[in-house]
């Protein structure tokens, strides 16, 4: 199945500070600050080296994280973090 | 306007203006010790809130560089709070030099305790009692935090002492009148004491960050990471129009100075409690 490719805003338009189970992410372009909580961190993290599908995100993440079913929760619960991150400023689709 | 004074406190001028005598006598008489502004960075105006209540029912409009349209207007005989409040808001939302943080401020040789609450918490409070015991006063207010150096720089104005507070002001206080039927009760404003004056020009390193609750049964915690953040962020008036700035300072804030929450019954147990936090840093 193919999608979107996401990929994280460029590094030099964030300040990431990770604090303890929450990362305050600053996104320059708007100055606006967003505190995020697993996994958008490490959505953001694998994003930021390369462009991706939803599904090779997914894949991905699945290496180090428990996300759930691939094929049903996981997905969903991943396409509405990519959809919040999107709206955020914080990666963009293509 | 008719009437008027310049004052500087710490690095903010202030011109306050008046259609009447008696406010700026008033504050004239309450930072009688202050040095005068070469430079106005803010003038806040006294006005009448219409041409007919100069003199009749005096009342009181707050106007100056920034304003609240919807502030309710005060009786003259409460003018120089109406000048206090107008200092806080010219602050409050013009001031973009110092990240401000909503909290009292005092310190040790130049290390600094940042107390930070909302109205009622304890600041003034705490803040007054710390100082006769030795402690430098630098606001009770505002914390005004250098975005470059990351110190708080004292901004060391008049203490605003309400209602059951009024009873801890020291009896050798120079004060302002007592204020009664006020919006939040009967005020008094206490003058800082002479080494808080002779010292607002020397900033202080933040060391000891604590969110006081007043009427609690005594207790404290360490606040974690992200939750200091946060209160910090709820405690700052400009932190959104500081932008980047903001974000640098409290972030390095909040990884350098521990964060504790600290509730406390009385003025007694809430002196003795902050400064065995400080002893054990």
């Amino acid at each position: 199945m193919s999608g979107p490719r996401y990929r994280a805003a460029g590094a030099e338009l964030l300040i990431v500070e990770p604090l303890d189970l929450f990362t305050a992410v600053f996104h320059r372009p708007s100055g606006m600050t967003h505190l995020l909580t697993e996994p958008a961190p490490q959505i953001l993290e694998v994003l930021a080296g390369e462009a991706l599908t939803a599904d090779a995100l997914l894949a991905r993440l699945s290496q180090d994280y428990e996300l759930g079913d691939a094929a049903g929760e996981g997905a969903a619960m991943l396409q509405a973090r990519l959809e919040e991150l999107e709206a955020a400023g914080l990666i963009d689709a293509r | 306007m008719k009437h008027h004074v310049t004052l500087r406190v710490g690095p903010v001028g202030f011109r306050i203006g008046s259609d009447w005598r008696d406010p700026i006598d008033a504050v004239t008489a309450l930072y009688r010790d202050y040095p005068r502004a070469d430079f106005a960075d803010y003038t806040v105006r006294l006005e009448a809130a219409s041409p007919i209540r100069r003199w009749f029912r005096p009342s009181i409009h707050i106007a100056g560089d920034y304003r609240l349209p919807e502030a309710a207007p005060l009786p003259l005989a409460q003018g120089l709070l109406a000048a206090e409040l107008g200092m806080n808001l010219q602050m409050a939302l013009g001031h973009r030099r110092h990240l401000l943080l909503h909290a009292a401020v005092v310190a040790r040789d130049d290390r600094a305790m940042l107390m930070s609450g909302i109205s009622g918490a304890g600041k003034s409070t705490l803040s007054l009692l710390l100082a006769r015991r030795g402690w430098r006063f630098l606001g009770d207010e505002f914390a005004l935090i250098d975005p470059l150096t990351g110190l708080a720089c004292p901004f060391p104005r008049a203490i605003s002492l309400k209602n059951e507070s009024l009873s801890v002001i020291p009896p050798d206080s120079h004060t302002g009148p007592l204020l009664t039927g006020t919006p939040k009760g009967d005020i008094r404003h206490v003058a800082p004491d002479a080494p808080a004056i002779a010292g607002m020009d020397r900033p202080a390193r933040p060391t000891l960050l604590v969110f006081p609750r007043f009427g609690f049964p005594s207790a404290s915690r360490v606040l974690p990471p992200a939750e200091a953040f946060v209160r910090l962020t709820q405690a700052s008036t400009n932190y959104v129009a500081m932008g980047e700035a903001g974000f640098r300072v409290l972030t390095r804030l909040r990884s350098q100075v521990p964060a504790i929450a600290l509730d406390y019954p009385d003025g007694a147990a809430g002196v003795a409690a902050v400064e065995a936090l400080w002893d054990a840093l």
